[in-house]
C-alpha cells in the first residue's frame, strides 16, 4: 500500500483523474468481455524478460493464450532438447539456453506492421530472434558480434528493410584483454543493421558502425520524411565505468545519435567499410525439414564515422534518455529523460536545416553534436517524474510512462502540451498503444507494463507476478479498464488486430511436405535400426498409439533417438513424447512434424514411454516399453506393434 | 469482435478433438456431446443454458434419405466407379498409407473398423464423405455415431483433398473388385 501511496502523492499536482482513471465498473467489465466461444480482438505479444520468451495474450480479455519459446529452454515444448531445436541456441560462446527479452517489434511494410514477422532482441548474449507469425514458432536466431547488451534491438525500419541493434554497455571492439580503467581511450559501441529478406524474413549483418563509447540504449527508426534515419538515445556521456548509478548522471545533457543510414548503405557500396574478422552464429528452422541450422559467419563489415561524413549526427537530449520514440508523421522525435523534468521533443525537419546550416556545438570523437536549441521542436513540461517511452495513437496524441510517478502522461505532439494523465500500479516501464510506433496506430488503448505489483493481486510470496493494465483511449480521458498478470518482465509489447494476424494461421504441417531426415510417412514404414551404438528409432504417433510400441536390443551405454512423426493432418492435435529418466525434456509434436529424444539410458530394465499431451478418449492406453539390456548383451534388436 | 468457429468438445466423459468445418460446427456441438454422452453412458443430461437442438428423436437424426444412404459431406455426386484403375488405386495406397493406415488395416478390425468390402455396406459417396466429413459425420449420421459408440474412436480429419479421397476409395475398392472378380 505505501508504494501505491507515495505513487499517488509523487504524482504532479493538476490535471488527475478523481477518479483515479477508473471507468465505472460496469462499464469496465463490458468492455473486456470476451464472450465464452467469442475472440479476443486483439493480439498482445509481451516481451518475457527475463524468461527469455515471449508471451501471448488477448485484448481487451487479458487472457493468456500462448508462451512463444524463443531465447530460452521450454521443457514444456521440448525447445532446447528435441534434437531438431538445439542448433537455435549455438553462439560464439557455445550453446546459451536462456536470454532476457525485452523489446517485440512486428515486421512492418510501408510503416505499417503487416503481420508476417516479431522480432525480439536477447539482450545478455546480444542476439535478435525472429518469430513466424503463421505459426507463432522461432523461425531464426542471429547473434551479434562486436556487441554486448544488445538493448537498442531490434526495431525496425519502415519497410522492416532493417532491424537494428545497438550497444548498451561498450565494450574493446575487438575484445581485447585490458585494465577496465581504460574505458574511454579502448571501450567502443556499435549500431548494427540487420538486413531482413522481404520474402522469408531471413536476416543477415549488412553493416555496423563504430560509435564513441557511450551506452547505446533505444532506438526507433524514422518514416515518412525521416525515413532512411535512424535515432538512438545514448547515456553515459562521461563515460564512468563505475557506479554509473552517481558517475554516469552528472552532465544535464547526454544525446540521440541520428544515423543517416540510407548515407551508410551507399559508403558501404562505396567500398568504405572495413572486414573485421568475427565469429557469430545464425542459426535458422529450415522450413521443409522442420530442424535447425547453425552456420558460423567470420567477417562484418564495419564502417568509421571517421571515414564516413554527414552520417552520423549527436542531438543534445536531458538528461540520460531512455527511449526514443518517432511520432506516425516521422517529423517529431520524443526522448525519455529518465532524470530529465521536461520530455524533449525534436524536429526532424529542424535537425536537417541544422545540419545544413552547421549549427554545431562541439563534438563527440569528430561527431559532430548539434545545437539544442536548433534541433529542438518544444518540451513537454510537467510530464511526470522519470518519463521513460512514449507511444502515439491515431489523432495525433502521445502517452508516454512516468517511472518514478508511477504514471500515464497523455500530449499533443503539434503543442508538446499535457491534456490528461492516469496513475499506474505501479512503476511503469514501457507501454504499448497498438500500432503505436507505426505511421498507423490503431489506438483505441494503451497498455501499461508494470514493473512492481505489491498489492494488486493476492499474495504469491516474496514474487508475485508482472501487472499489466488495460487502459481505454477513446475520449478525452484515460480510464482504466483491466488489470491482468504477466510472465518473467514484460518490458515492451506490441499489439496487432486479430483480423491480420488470424488468417494466416498455420493449422498443420503438411505430411507430404516433411522433409525431415528422420521421417518416418507411414506406420509401414516405423522401425529401428543400430548404427554402432546409436539406436534410431523411426517411430509413428497417432490417436492413441506408437508404432512400434515395444522395442527390445537396446543396451546400457546406447544413445536411443526417437525420430517422432505424428501423422495427425488436423489442427490442435500434438502428441507428446516422454522416456522414463530421460536427462531432457518430452517432445511436443505438432501435426505432421517429426521431432527427436535422444535417450542415454543408464539402466537395464523395461522402460515406459508415453505421450503426454491428452489426444482422444484412449490418451491413457498411448504408451509403449523399451527393454534396455545390460552392456554386452545379446539381446536381438526387435521392435513390434500389436502383437 | 470475431466469431469463433471452434468449439473444444471435450468433455470428461467425450474426449474429442475437434476441427471446424464453418460455424456450422457451433450448431452440432450439442448433437455432438449428447450423443456421446448417450454413447459413452455418462447418464442423458444434456448441457444446460446453451442454445441447441436436443438431440433429433427420430434414428434419422432429421436427415434425408439421400443423406442417409449417401452421408453428409462434399461429395454430392456418386464417384464414376469403372473397371478399376491399376494406377489410381496405386496413388491412393500411398495416401492411405501415410494419412489412414494407424487406424485402418485392410482385412482387420483395427483402431477402425476393416475396409476390406467396405463398398457392400456403403455407397461410394458415403465412404467419400467419411473420409472428407468425418467430424460432422460421427455427429449426425446414425450409422458413422453407431461406429464411434462402437469404437470410441472418432474417425480423424485427415484433410484430404476430393482427389485424394478418390484415390483412396479407388484403393480400399480394389480387394472389393478382386472378390467380384472371382465370384464371376
Amino acid at each position: 500500500m505505501g508504494l501505491g501511496a507515495a505513487g499517488l502523492l509523487l504524482q504532479s499536482c493538476g490535471q488527475s483523474q478523481p477518479d483515479g482513471g477508473m471507468m465505472g465498473s460496469g462499464d469496465a467489465a463490458s468492455r473486456v468481455y470476451v464472450a465464452p466461444g467469442t475472440h479476443d480482438e486483439m493480439y498482445l505479444f509481451c516481451s518475457g524478460g527475463f524468461s527469455g520468451n515471449v508471451t501471448v495474450y488477448g485484448i481487451p480479455s487479458g487472457r493468456h493464450l500462448k508462451d512463444i519459446a524463443v531465447f530460452s529452454q521450454y521443457p514444456e515444448k521440448g525447445w532446447g532438447y528435441a534434437e531438431e531445436t538445439l542448433p537455435m541456441f549455438n553462439t560464439s560462446h557455445g550453446f546459451v539456453p536462456w536470454d532476457d527479452s525485452h523489446h517485440p517489434e512486428f515486421s512492418q511494410t510501408a510503416g505499417v506492421p503487416d503481420g508476417k514477422w516479431l522480432f525480439i532482441n536477447g539482450n545478455n548474449t546480444p542476439r535478435i530472434a525472429r518469430i513466424n507469425l503463421a505459426t507463432f514458432e522461432t523461425d531464426e536466431i542471429i547473434e551479434i558480434p562486436n556487441s554486448s547488451g544488445n538493448h537498442g534491438s531490434p526495431f525496425t525500419t519502415m519497410n522492416s528493410e532493417y532491424v537494428v541493434a545497438s550497444t548498451r554497455f561498450s565494450v574493446p571492439i575487438p575484445q581485447e584483454d585490458v585494465a577496465i580503467k581504460s574505458y574511454k581511450e579502448k571501450f567502443k559501441g556499435t549500431l548494427t543493421y540487420v538486413k531482413v529478406d522481404p520474402e522469408n524474413g531471413d536476416m543477415d549483418i549488412a553493416f555496423q558502425i563504430l560509435v564513441p563509447g557511450l551506452n547505446y540504449d533505444l532506438s526507433h527508426s524514422g518514416k515518412g520524411p525521416s525515413h532512411g534515419w535512424s535515432f538512438f538515445t545514448c547515456y553515459n556521456s562521461e563515460q564512468a565505468n563505475s557506479l554509473l548509478e552517481v558517475n554516469a548522471s552528472r552532465n544535464d545533457k547526454d544525446y540521440i545519435a541520428a544515423v543517416n543510414w540510407k548515407l551508410a548503405e551507399q559508403y558501404v557500396a562505396q567500398g568504405k567499410a572495413r572486414e573485421m574478422a568475427v565469429s557469430y552464429m545464425d542459426n535458422h528452422m529450415d522450413e521443409h525439414t522442420r530442424a535447425g541450422v547453425s552456420e558460423e559467419r567470420t567477417s562484418v563489415k564495419v564502417l568509421d564515422p571517421a571515414d564516413c561524413p554527414e552520417m552520423i549526427y549527436y542531438l543534445p537530449t536531458p538528461k540520460s534518455p531512455h527511449g526514443v520514440d518517432v511520432d506516425p508523421t516521422g517529423e517529431y522525435i520524443a526522448a525519455g529523460g529518465k532524470l530529465a523534468a521536461v520530455i524533449p521533443v525534436h524536429s526532424f525537419s529542424k535537425m536537417l536545416k541544422a545540419i545544413e546550416d552547421r549549427a554545431f556545438d562541439g563534438d563527440v570523437n569528430g561527431i559532430p553534436v548539434l545545437r539544442y536549441d536548433a534541433v529542438l521542436a518544444g518540451e513537454v513540461k510537467d510530464p511526470g517524474l522519470g518519463p521513460l517511452h512514449t507511444e502515439f495513437d491515431d489523432k495525433g496524441f502521445a502517452y508516454t510512462s512516468s517511472f518514478i510517478s508511477s504514471e500515464i502522461v497523455k500530449w499533443k505532439v503539434s503543442t508538446q502540451t499535457v491534456v490528461d494523465r492516469i496513475p499506474t500500479y505501479y512503476s511503469i516501464g514501457h507501454l504499448c498503444v497498438p500500432g503505436g510506433d507505426s505511421m498507423k496506430p490503431w489506438g483505441k488503448y494503451v497498455v501499461a507494463l508494470n514493473k512492481i505489483t505489491k498489492d494488486r493481486y493476492l499474495p504469491t510470496g516474496p514474487e508475485l507476478s508482472q501487472s499489466a493494465q488495460l487502459i481505454d483511449i477513446t475520449g478525452d480521458k484515460m480510464k482504466l479498464l483491466l488489470d491482468f498478470p504477466t510472465i518473467g518482465e514484460p518490458h515492451y509489447a506490441q499489439a496487432i488486430p486479430a483480423s491480420i494476424l488470424a488468417p494466416r494461421s498455420v493449422r498443420f504441417f503438411k505430411i507430404e511436405d516433411n522433409a525431415s531426415p528422420f521421417v518416418t510417412r507411414s506406420e509401414k514404414d516405423a522401425r529401428v535400426e543400430r548404427k554402432g551404438n546409436e539406436v534410431h528409432v523411426y517411430m509413428t504417433s497417432a490417436r492413441s498409439h506408437f508404432a512400434p510400441d515395444n522395442i527390445e536390443g537396446i543396451r546400457v551405454g546406447d544413445t536411443v533417438l526417437f525420430h517422432v512423426t505424428n501423422l495427425e493432418q488436423d489442427w490442435d492435435v500434438p502428441h507428446g513424447f516422454a522416456v522414463m529418466g530421460a536427462r531432457n525434456a518430452e517432445l511436443l509434436i505438432m501435426p505432421g512434424e517429426t521431432r527427436t529424444l535422444r535417450w542415454e539410458p543408464t539402466q537395464a530394465g523395461v522402460i515406459p514411454f508415453y505421450c503426454t499431451d491428452f489426444c482422444s478418449a484412449l490418451h491413457q492406453e498411448m504408451q509403449g516399453y523399451a527393454r534396455v539390456s545390460p552392456v554386452g548383451s545379446t539381446t536381438e534388436l526387435s521392435w513390434s506393434l500389436g502383437d | 469482435m470475431i466469431q469463433q468457429t471452434q468449439s473444444d468438445g471435450r468433455e470428461p466423459c467425450a474426449p474429442v478433438r475437434r476441427s471446424t468445418q464453418g460455424a456450422a460446427a457451433r450448431l452440432l456441438l450439442i448433437p455432438l456431446l449428447a450423443a456421446l454422452l448417450f454413447s459413452q453412458g455418462c447418464g442423458d443430461k444434456s448441457p444446460d443454458g446453451t442454445a441447441g437442438g436436443a438431440v433429433a428423436s427420430t434414428a434419422e437424426g432429421g436427415l434425408s434419405a439421400d443423406e442417409l444412404e449417401n452421408g453428409i459431406g462434399p461429395a454430392k455426386t456418386a464417384p464414376e466407379l469403372g473397371p478399376l484403375n491399376a494406377e489410381l488405386a496405386a496413388s491412393g495406397q500411398q495416401i492411405f498409407d501415410m494419412k489412414c493406415l494407424s487406424c485402418h488395416r485392410m482385412g482387420e478390425r483395427f483402431i477402425g473398423p476393416d475396409l476390406n468390402q467396405i463398398l457392400t455396406r456403403r455407397t461410394p459417396r458415403y465412404v467419400m464423405n467419411m473420409i472428407l466429413n468425418p467430424t460432422e459425420m460421427v455427429q449426425r449420421h446414425p450409422e458413422a455415431k453407431k461406429l464411434l459408440a462402437e469404437y470410441l474412436a472418432p474417425m480423424a480429419q485427415q484433410n484430404l483433398t476430393q482427389d485424394e479421397a478418390r484415390a483412396v476409395l479407388e484403393y480400399i475398392r480394389s480387394p472389393h473388385e478382386a472378390a467380384q472378380a472371382k465370384a464371376n
